[in-house]
């Protein structure tokens, strides 16, 4: 347990040594990257093990930093940390698996992956604003420059707008943590000073500060009206920085959602409560119909990263412990399936067949070429849709539920957010994967008379999937069966958190 | 006035440790190594100044914060000490650097003027009397005169040089006038007297235009908006190290010596910026002259395709966010101003350091020209992004934490529903302007591929790679560890 906040060094160090070994080999930039990822992953695993889950924060270091205007070095776990530990740990060595294949500048790659990572790791541990700032911002830059380098398409133009887009929201959490400081005469950034300080300040200065750190921490959550930066980023990204970008720094946002705005601003979070809800749903709704008509298959999954995450800001805005404790399994289980579905149209489809359009994928049987791609793409898409047997189910009910206990509206209008996500996933697996041979209108149309036999007897064109491949994706299947038949594994660690003091004047139903 | 002039020598040991090696340089240049090749001299010149500075950066921490010295004429208290011990590290690294550039014409006489220079700005970091800070001052700018115009074969460093000039020139006379009138008001050249003068007596008419004098001279002396003008000009045409000091020292001990006069001295006629529009006094005109540098820097970078003058608009920004500090300090202390300016002026030495090396292989104008940089040498590539990043104000380099430290303390002086709160809020959203033009810079450095005809490596000598790696570690560790600076002071 208190090994924990090694996981954040570990993945800088790591982060250096794999920039000096990529310049003798990028073999040695790999290996490091991947044993570095490992130890992470290995140190989260134990913690979760030894965990001993209560209410509140468990302190794992608290040492002072700026004592000037005391700041402390403080990071502390509960469930939920640990929660998003363990899904950063996962996302990170399944995206080091699917980047095997990284020649170019291999060591810096893995250099600013793992830098990124080792922010992420920071986020998701701090219990002091100042420290959780420090690190949300240090996994800012690396995210540029793994899209601006080793993106695809209009990267440059993705890279600059995701990054703007995410340093735009710190700036409001920014501007809204200070403001919270020196209101309130606070001595310490630390959460639970903050806390007190807060509940002192009137409904108005709560109304406005709740806006800007939630709006900023939102932002990155992919909430609509702010989420355009997320479908052309993850598009653009490579493939493991969009299983990062999608799995788990959009999981940043709504972390800083649940962990400092609402427990910060109990009164401005019930003044903004019903807007943030609809906001929510706009985006499930909104999200799964742009993604049902997009001809790009990456865009298909970027958008439905949008409106997978509606649903965790809609858990968190229904605010009981339900429904939040939805909205964390939601997390982890968008974060498995999210980067299964960018594993399998970035790196196994996009980088064989050079095309990502589906009506030029509908021309390649590809479930006869890529088997494995096809049928990992079909269970994820199932985990996607909600199916029982995979997270996305418990995790979407266990929302739903909530929600309907604060508002019946809102669980039925976001309810249909699932019709719609059945809808754009069956669409996707039937375009990319099962075009020429299925009997479609569309399929029929597109394929100009060409025989569909002929290509059917051709010999599979694409190198065959690689090992680290099938790896990464049994990693990550494995994940999403196993929360889906025992969601009690993550759910038993997230709900003593939520009883938690610091969220006792958010949410109904936790500690009196 | 009581006056000890053993004191005054021991003070002023670190200023005499310049003037002597400045001194020897020259004599020695003129004598002994006279017949030597251009590069030779100018590293034994650079040797002996870099010895002289040594000396006196040892003789500062000896020293250490006495409190006001000779009379009231010098204050070394804690800000003394940092900001001294900043310059002459400034001073360090652009000898180390200068060596490692194009040699100049004349390039001991270049450097002993650079030490020269850097004698003025020491002084301004003491000065707590009008008429030294005024000769503190004018030695500085006439040395930095010289330096901007030194290439003076090129049309644009003797165009920046002349303008520079008239500038400084004019500010300098405005802040005379100012001076005269304080004097004129108070009877008094010394700050704590002034200070004690203007608490007992209502605010007149002449102490607003004594004040509005001074802070024209202040505005140009950092570069702020309106007073802007000549920066991009001269950032753009003077040599690109005299430009490093123009731009990373001159700004450090101006902001000091304007941090001192303003406070310890016109304290008492500050005004506030709490509510509404304030009551009159300095602090609402700087609260303007800081908005419109804000503004102004961060959206006139955006149009730049001159590496220097995108870094010169960067700076008028960055003048704007330190009007702030210099505002809020007379509330929360100098910790948050002095940990600015000082972090800044590294950054910026190193970008005109790694500017100052690509120049040896061709020009670096546009920024175009930096592409590639990490295929052409890697070493100054890391520095570059260092540096930029901290400039942005990225964590954990210190250009954040100096950025984090100036808005908590401007958010505190007049409240969040004051001017103040209002434009430190909107500093905060133009940083996330600024971090769009720096990142535009580091595509170049660090994604783009080099043009054909520039794709050879950069060779940088070891004085320079150290120096560069020096500065880039004093902006990581001091953004790691802030207290070891913002804890002396």
């Amino acid at each position: 347990m208190n090994a924990l906040p090694y996981a954040i060094y570990v993945s800088f160090i790591g982060a250096l040594l794999a920039l000096i070994g990529g310049a003798r080999s990028p073999a040695t930039a790999r290996v490091i990257a991947l044993v570095t990822a490992c130890v992470a992953w290995g140190i989260s695993l134990v913690a979760a093990v030894q965990f001993v889950p209560a209410a509140g924060l468990q302190t794992l270091i608290d040492l002072p930093w700026v004592p000037e205007i005391g700041i402390h070095y403080y990071l502390a776990a509960d469930g939920i940390s640990l929660t998003l530990i363990l899904l950063t740990g996962l996302a990170a060595v399944a995206g080091i698996l699917f980047s095997w294949n990284i020649e170019e500048r291999t060591g810096e790659f893995f250099a600013l992956f793992l830098a990124l990572i080792g922010g992420v790791y920071g986020v998701f541990l701090s219990a002091d604003a100042f420290t959780l700032f420090v690190f949300y911002e240090i996994a800012i830059v690396p995210k540029y420059f793994l899209i601006a380098k080793w993106g695809s398409g209009n990267r440059e133009y993705a890279a600059m707008k995701l990054v703007l887009y995410s340093f735009a929201g710190s700036a409001l959490v920014l501007a809204g943590l200070l403001w919270a400081y020196a209101a309130g005469g606070a001595h310490s950034f630390a959460l639970g000073d903050l806390a007190a300080a807060a509940a002192q300040f009137s409904r108005g200065e709560q109304i406005g500060m709740f806006g800007l750190v939630f709006l900023g921490f939102a932002i990155l959550a992919g909430l609509f009206p702010f989420h355009t930066w997320a479908p052309t980023g993850h598009v653009a990204a490579p493939t493991a920085a969009s299983m990062l970008l999608a799995g788990v720094v959009m999981k940043l946002g709504a972390y800083g959602c649940l962990r400092v705005a609402m427990p910060l601003f109990a009164a401005g979070f019930q003044f903004w409560q019903p807007t943030i809800a609809w906001l929510a749903i706009i985006g499930i709704l909104y999200a799964g119909l742009v993604a049902l008509v997009q001809d790009d298959f990456k865009f298909v999954i970027g958008y439905s990263s949008v409106s997978h995450m509606g649903f965790v800001l809609l858990g968190l805005a229904a605010a009981n412990v339900q429904a939040v404790s939805g909205a964390v399994l939601q997390m982890f289980s968008h974060g498995v399936v999210a980067g299964l579905l960018f594993a399998v149209v970035g790196r196994m489809v996009y980088e064989r067949t050079r095309t990502r359009k589906l009506v030029e994928l509908q021309r390649l049987p590809l479930h006869r070429h890529l088997p494995f791609a096809a049928a990992v793409f079909v269970i994820a898409g199932l985990a996607s849709m909600g199916m029982p047997g995979f997270s996305g189910f418990p995790a979407e009910l266990t929302i739903l539920i909530g929600a309907w206990q604060t508002s019946p509206k809102w669980a039925l209008f976001a309810a249909l957010g699932i019709l719609v996500a059945a809808a754009f996933t069956l669409r996707a697996i039937q375009l990319a994967f099962f075009g020429s041979t299925g009997a479609t209108i569309e399929g029929r149309a597109s394929t100009g008379g060409l025989d569909p036999v002929r290509t059917d007897s051709a010999p599979a064109p694409y190198r065959p999937i690689s090992l680290p491949e099938k790896a990464g994706a049994l990693l990550l299947v494995g994940a999403t069966v196993l929360i889906g038949l025992k969601p009690d594994l993550l759910l038993n660690l997230i709900n003593p958190a939520l009883q938690s003091s610091l969220f006792q004047h958010v949410l109904k139903g936790g500690a009196p | 006035m009581n006056v000890d002039y053993s004191e005054l020598f021991r003070a002023l040991r670190p200023e005499t440790s310049l003037l002597i090696g400045a001194l020897l340089m020259l004599g020695l240049d003129l004598t002994v190594f006279r017949q030597r090749s251009s590069a030779d001299r100018m590293r034994l010149a650079a040797f002996i100044g870099a010895l002289a500075t040594v000396t006196a950066m040892i003789h500062v921490w000896s020293f250490g914060a006495r409190g006001a010295t000779f009379g009231q004429v010098f204050m070394f208290d804690a800000v003394a000490v940092v900001a001294r011990l900043g310059l002459l590290a400034l001073l360090l690294l652009t000898l180390c650097l200068v060596t490692a550039a194009r040699c100049p014409r004349h390039p001991v006489e270049y450097l002993a003027i650079l030490l020269f220079a850097t004698m003025g700005f020491l002084l301004m970091a003491v000065a707590q009397q009008l008429l030294l800070a005024f000769l503190a001052l004018e030695l500085a700018s006439l040395s930095l005169y010289v330096l901007a115009g030194y290439d003076k074969k090129r049309a644009a460093s003797a165009e920046a040089a002349l303008k520079y000039f008239l500038f400084g020139g004019m500010a300098a006379a405005f802040l005379l006038f100012g001076f005269s009138l304080i004097y004129g008001l108070t009877g008094s050249i010394e700050l704590p007297h002034i200070a004690s003068s203007l608490a007992a007596q209502a605010q007149s008419p002449l102490l607003s235009v004594a004040l509005v004098m001074v802070l024209i001279a202040f505005g140009f002396k950092s570069a702020a908006a309106p007073f802007h003008l000549w920066a991009p000009d001269v950032y753009e045409g003077a040599p690109t190290l005299s430009a490093a000091l123009v731009a990373s020292a001159s700004k450090l001990a101006g902001f000091t010596l304007f941090y001192r006069l303003l406070w310890s001295g016109l304290g008492g006629a500050a005004g506030s910026v709490s509510s509404g529009v304030g009551s009159p006094g300095w602090l609402p005109a700087a609260a303007v002259v800081s908005l419109l540098s804000l503004l102004l820097g961060n959206i006139g970078a955006l149009a730049q395709g001159n590496v220097r003058r995108l870094f010169a608009y960067s700076a008028i920004a960055h003048a704007g966010a330190l009007l702030l500090g210099v505002m809020a300090a007379g509330r929360s202390g100098p910790a948050p101003l002095l940990y600015y300016a000082t972090t800044y002026a590294f950054a910026t030495v190193g970008v005109f350091g790694v500017i100052a090396m690509i120049e040896r292989t061709g020009p670096c104008d546009k920024v175009t020209d930096l592409a590639g940089l990490y295929r052409r040498s890697p070493v100054l590539a890391g520095c570059l992004a260092v540096f930029v990043l901290s400039l942005a104000g990225i964590p954990p380099l210190a250009g954040f934490f100096g950025k984090f430290v100036v808005f908590a303390a401007a958010l505190k002086l007049g409240g969040v529903a004051g001017p103040a709160g209002w434009l430190t809020f909107l500093a905060i959203a133009l940083s996330a302007v600024a971090l769009y033009y720096y990142l535009l810079v580091l595509k170049q450095a660090l994604v783009t591929e080099p043009a054909a005809d520039r794709s050879a490596r950069i060779a940088t000598p070891a004085v320079a790679v150290f120096a560069l790696l020096g500065a880039a570690a004093v902006l990581v560790v001091l953004g790691i560890w802030p207290s070891l600076l913002l804890g002396r002071i």
